[in-house]
């Protein structure tokens, strides 16, 4: 049972800013880590929500894209070989008679490891759902939010919803693979990459999708499945038969199951010593980054780098209490990678002058 | 002179508030509510990019036109009327002393 287990030293939930740097400060102490997000790719946040905005207090960047630092984070942790249980949430965790975490996610990943690092920002990412009544009844019924397995959606009628670029994309994607996509937005205004924006554009003058708007989905119908939609187009409001609705508004962060895994939480954050090391009040368990809270909390990507420092140093004295340890800097000791590179200082010549 | 003004906000259990909000601090009204532990979430921190400060103004204050974005976020976001706004957007000016905005569902 245990060998269908991932392993690792550090499981850290959350592949933001935080949790990405985490596998930096635990590789230098030659601890591994393993990354499990809800999201496909790492990120959080800035890839996300705001990839294309600059942040300019990362220290040392007087300007750095949110996208452009996960890609020198992502290169900067490299050496260290972090694994990734991607596009899955931690929704369990339970404890083994050797003080070590089993983490499960929704699809049944299982993950174990002496210490949990949640480094989950303001929660897992979760589709924001329109106000529509059997919303629920439909989900799975013809109503979905991602797209999973594209060759469902060939030679069916489908109703896309949303202005930003997952509905441009995937308007474009889906007629593409054979369906016949109608694409509806509040607003004739899209905010997408104008690549996208051009080519739904061309769609429509072709006639190989229809587009509608300024409109909004305001029911929907069927029995078991669903069957058609009503839209209110302008003022006037008519029915379209369609055999999927792919309402694409966004993602929110949700703090989710970590709620009701024992840690003390206050305003939606989890509670941690800050004094020391960030742990929770589950020894072996600590949180940084945007989802932990204590007195004087600042939510900065700055703060989740220094809390990840101190956070690996209590994490080795907990998996290795007797070995010794001592704080070693990179300009003298290099960094050596789990796989096999080495980075260091050039070595200084010294020779005499005549 | 003083450099406060006053905001009524009305929460989502129709609860009214007064916040005394400062204009000299480049203060936004996201930013207000959460400083008085108001239900406002601010997910994006102000950017215009999740909606979840989204209220509506009930009072005749001439505000500061929608940006694009700001039209943007709220034509993707849910309950929206002709006078929603994101509060992220609404800075604390003199100009809008007394204002009386609503929070926007958040589900």
């Amino acid at each position: 049972m245990l060998n269908d287990m991932i392993k690792t030293d550090i499981l850290v939930i959350g592949a933001g800013p935080t949790g990405l740097f985490t596998v930096f400060e635990a590789g230098l102490l030659k601890l591994k880590c393993h990354l499990i997000d809800s999201l496909p790719m790492p990120g959080g946040q800035c890839s996300e929500i705001y990839p294309k905005k600059p942040i300019y207090d990362i220290p040392s960047h007087p300007e750095i894209l949110a996208g452009d630092l996960i890609k020198k984070l992502e290169k900067q942790i490299e050496p260290f070989q972090p694994k990734y249980t991607l596009g899955e949430s931690a929704v369990s965790i339970e404890k083994t008679k050797d003080d070590h975490f089993i983490v499960t996610t929704d699809l049944g990943t299982r993950h174990m490891a002496p210490v949990v690092a949640i480094a989950g920002g303001l929660g897992s990412f979760e589709p924001r759902k329109p106000p529509l009544d059997r919303l629920t009844h439909f989900e799975d019924n013809g109503v979905n939010y991602i797209i999973k397995n594209p060759e469902l959606y060939k030679n069916k009628k489908i109703v896309i919803a949303g202005g930003g670029d997952s509905a441009l994309d995937w308007t474009i994607f889906l007629e593409g693979i054979g369906a016949f996509v109608t694409l509806i937005h509040r607003r004739s205004e899209f905010r997408g990459a104008l690549d996208s924006v051009d080519k739904v554009q061309k769609l429509k003058n072709k006639g190989r999708i229809q587009l509608i708007t300024p409109a909004e989905v305001i029911s929907l119908k069927g029995e078991d499945k669903l069957s058609s939609i009503v839209i209110d187009h302008d003022g006037n409001q008519f029915s379209i038969e369609c055999s999927y609705f792919i309402p694409l508004f966004g993602l929110t962060p949700k703090l989710g199951p970590i709620a009701n895994w024992g840690l003390e939480i206050e305003k939606n954050a989890i509670k941690v010593d800050n004094t020391l090391d960030y742990q929770t009040n589950i020894p072996g368990i600590y949180a940084i980054g945007d989802v932990n809270t204590y007195p004087g909390k600042l939510k900065l990507i700055l703060c989740g780098f220094h809390e990840a420092t101190l956070m690996c140093q209590s994490a080795f004295k907990r998996i290795y209490p007797d070995k010794r340890n001592v704080l070693k800097y990179t300009t003298v000791s290099g960094v050596n990678g789990f796989d096999g590179s080495k980075k260091e200082a050039v070595k200084s010549i010294i020779k005499s002058i005549d | 002179m003083s450099l406060d003004i006053t905001i009524h906000l009305i929460d989502r259990k129709g609860i009214s508030h007064k916040l005394i909000a400062p204009t000299d601090i480049q203060m936004n009204l996201m930013e207000i509510c959460k400083s008085y532990e108001l239900p406002v979430e601010g997910t994006c921190g102000g950017m215009a990019m999740c909606a979840s400060c989204q209220c509506y103004v009930e009072s005749d204050h001439i505000l500061a036109e929608r940006s694009d974005e700001e039209d943007a976020m709220l034509s993707e976001a849910f309950h929206v009327k002709k006078n929603s706004r994101l509060g992220c957007q609404i800075q604390i000016r003199s100009e809008i002393d007394g204002l009386k905005v609503r929070l926007a569902p958040d589900k």
